[in-house]
């Protein structure tokens, strides 16, 4: 499928989920339902840098801090439109995603890792200590009375992060079929063999950085709407990176399609578990599904599909697959 | 000025306790990470967990919270042999990517939060014994007991811990098995056995850490992702598998929290540790002892 009819399709089904939410009279299936959008955006971020380059971020809050920070400071000192607000958080986030990306012409592997921790915790010491937003109190944000085409802020609400969504899972998808993705690639599978042979190695890193840091930005500039209370202990609530690295592994991360499946299938879960069990329980149970799926199946629910698909699977790669692989087998 | 003076040294004496502290707390990193290679981000939540059974058992039993830490050591040794049994057979046989492993710890770190969270609740819990409370002053200095005990009780496990390390055939091992496995392979010892051995000793610090945690102030169970970075600053600052050096950065990132949050406040010293992490992840990978 070429990339117009990708971004035909991709629309096509953004246009439709917005229009059903539209005729939705329960006003929560909506509100849950940006819950699961705001991943598909949080892990397609993540798998641009995780997934496809191998440098693991383990500081999706410092990034989805800043964008919902610099939206409430905006809103409070200009009174700026989401519309606006958002691409402003998309443009801080990806200046700090290309300084983050600079970090890794010292910094491989583990250390980039504990490096991204240690922004996350910079971050949230410096929006603690920030008193125009609230410091540690928080700050309450007033959402507009009037909501022209919409019938409800929510949906509006649900509308721009449906348009977040949709961008994000087109950028990766045109990253995934370009040259771009393919020195993207070379890099994750060997780095030095890849400078080697003349790929861009620290200029396609920076650009993976800053695209994958402005995503995650933009996702969090809604945030603040969406709940209207917001203060740095929920903000940087280890939840939002755990589930952003969950759910591409859960999914796949070769892929544009895993992280959609995974943030997809977890967010969903997760929104069912809380509303039936408890918040708690939901997070535990993630935590188990993504240990359960880094061991038993490293190329993700992708991977397995792919694996049953094909006629050869290699226990040591990938145990679950060939376990129900024998078992389809028995069964025949 | 001389009142500003006495308030420096207070916080210099205050930091190097809280150093000490720091100390057994990322000692376990030093072995899982600077010896292993392996990059345990669950160490903190597996402290964690210390503390909460240091504080069941002196709440419903009135055990000193440091016997407890001792005692736990042996069931944490274990635990921490069962994790690296199904860590090196999930990822090392294989040799799989860093993301994969790096994804297994941080998803057990998030499993015993959130498990310890369903358990206790997010409410503060701490212990009694009778030496929190009292401290000595010595002029503008003073030596909260809760924090003396712990610092002695942590340069008591590293010294231990060095001594093992230099002395003794298996401790040696260790050392080597950083280096090169397939050398120490020629040598008669078995590689994966050795490191099992080694990330039993990890884990079991993490029962004592947990103990001294608990003495200094209460825990509730998310506190564990503020002591991640911190803990991983202090294992790089110190240099890679090096434990005086973990000691000595321990101590630098105590005294550089405690006078930030005696003069600037304590809401801005959780920036100190990260930033030295992200300075010394820069400028000198190696860390101050490292033998790269």
């Amino acid at each position: 499928m070429s990339n117009g009819r990708f971004i035909l399709l991709a629309c096509l089904v953004g246009v439709a989920l917005v229009v059903a939410s539209l005729f939705v009279t329960n006003e929560y299936y909506v509100f849950a339902a940006y819950f699961v959008l705001q991943y598909v955006v949080l892990a397609t971020a993540w798998n641009i840098l995780g997934g496809y380059v191998g440098y693991v971020n383990f500081g999706t809050t410092a990034f989805l801090a800043i964008g919902l920070y610099s939206a409430a400071a905006l809103n409070k000192w200009l009174d700026l439109p989401i519309p606006v607000l958002i691409p402003i958080a998309g443009v801080l986030c990806g200046a700090v995603g290309l300084a983050m990306g600079y970090l890794t012409i010292r910094l491989r592997g583990v250390y980039f890792t504990i490096a991204t921790l240690a922004l996350s915790v910079v971050v949230q010491t410096f929006i603690t200590n920030w008193d125009y937003v609230g410091g540690s109190r928080g700050i309450y944000i007033m959402r507009p009375t009037d909501v022209p085409v919409f019938g409800s802020y929510v949906a509006y609400l649900f509308f721009l992060m449906t348009v977040l969504a949709v961008a994000a899972v087109v950028i990766a998808r045109v990253i995934e079929r370009s040259t771009f993705g393919f020195g993207l690639a070379a890099i994750r599978d060997d780095e030095t063999a890849a400078a080697a042979s003349g790929v861009p190695v620290l200029r396609l890193k920076l650009v993976a950085a800053a695209i994958s840091g402005a995503l995650m930005g933009m996702a969090g500039a809604p945030l603040p709407f969406y709940l209207t209370y917001v203060e740095p202990t929920s903000s940087f609530s280890l939840a939002y990176t755990v589930n952003s690295v969950a759910m591409p592994l859960v999914g796949g991360t070769t892929s544009w399609l895993g992280p959609v499946i995974g943030a997809v299938l977890l967010g969903t879960m997760q929104q069912a578990m809380t509303v039936l069990i408890s918040s708690s329980v939901n997070l535990l149970v993630v935590g188990v599904l993504l240990v359960i799926f880094v061991i038993a199946a490293p190329n993700g629910i992708l991977g397995l599909i792919r694996s049953l698909g094909g006629k050869k699977v290699d226990p040591e790669t990938n145990p679950l697959a060939a376990m129900l692989m024998t078992e389809k087998r028995s069964s025949q | 000025m001389g009142q500003y003076a006495g308030l420096l040294l207070d916080s210099i004496v205050s930091g190097v306790l809280v150093g000490g502290f720091y100390a057994a707390m990322a000692v376990g990193i030093s072995i899982a990470f600077g010896m292993l290679g392996i990059s345990n981000i669950a160490h903190p939540a597996l402290i964690l967990l210390g503390s909460f059974i240091a504080y069941v058992l002196n709440s419903q039993f009135g055990w000193d919270p440091i016997l407890v830490g001792v005692l736990a050591t042996v069931p944490f040794y274990f635990l921490g042999t069962l994790l690296y049994t199904a860590y090196e057979f999930a990822f090392e046989r294989r040799g799989t990517q860093l993301i994969r492993g790096l994804a297994f710890f941080f998803g057990l770190l998030f499993i015993t939060e959130v498990g310890l969270q369903l358990i206790f609740g997010v409410d503060y819990r701490l212990v009694e014994a009778a030496y929190i409370g009292p401290s000595y002053n010595i002029g503008p200095v003073s030596l909260p007991v809760r924090m003396l005990i712990p610092f002695l009780a942590s340069v008591l496990l590293l010294i231990g811990l060095q001594i093992f390390f230099a002395r003794t055939f298996t401790g040696r091992a260790i050392m080597a098995v950083a280096q090169d496995k397939f050398a120490l392979q020629l040598m008669g010892a078995a590689p994966v056995r050795i490191k099992r051995i080694a990330f039993g000793l990890s884990t079991a610090t993490a029962a004592m850490a947990g103990a001294f945690l608990i003495i200094l102030q209460p825990v509730e169970p998310s506190m564990g992702r503020d002591y991640i970075g911190r803990i991983f600053a202090i294992c790089v600052l110190g240099g890679i598998g090096s434990l005086p050096g973990t000691f000595i950065a321990a101590v630098i990132v105590g005294v550089a929290e405690s006078i930030t949050a005696t003069f600037y406040g304590p809401s801005w010293s959780p920036a100190i540790a990260f930033g030295f992490l992200l300075i010394a992840l820069v400028v000198r990978p190696a860390g101050l002892f490292g033998r790269a």
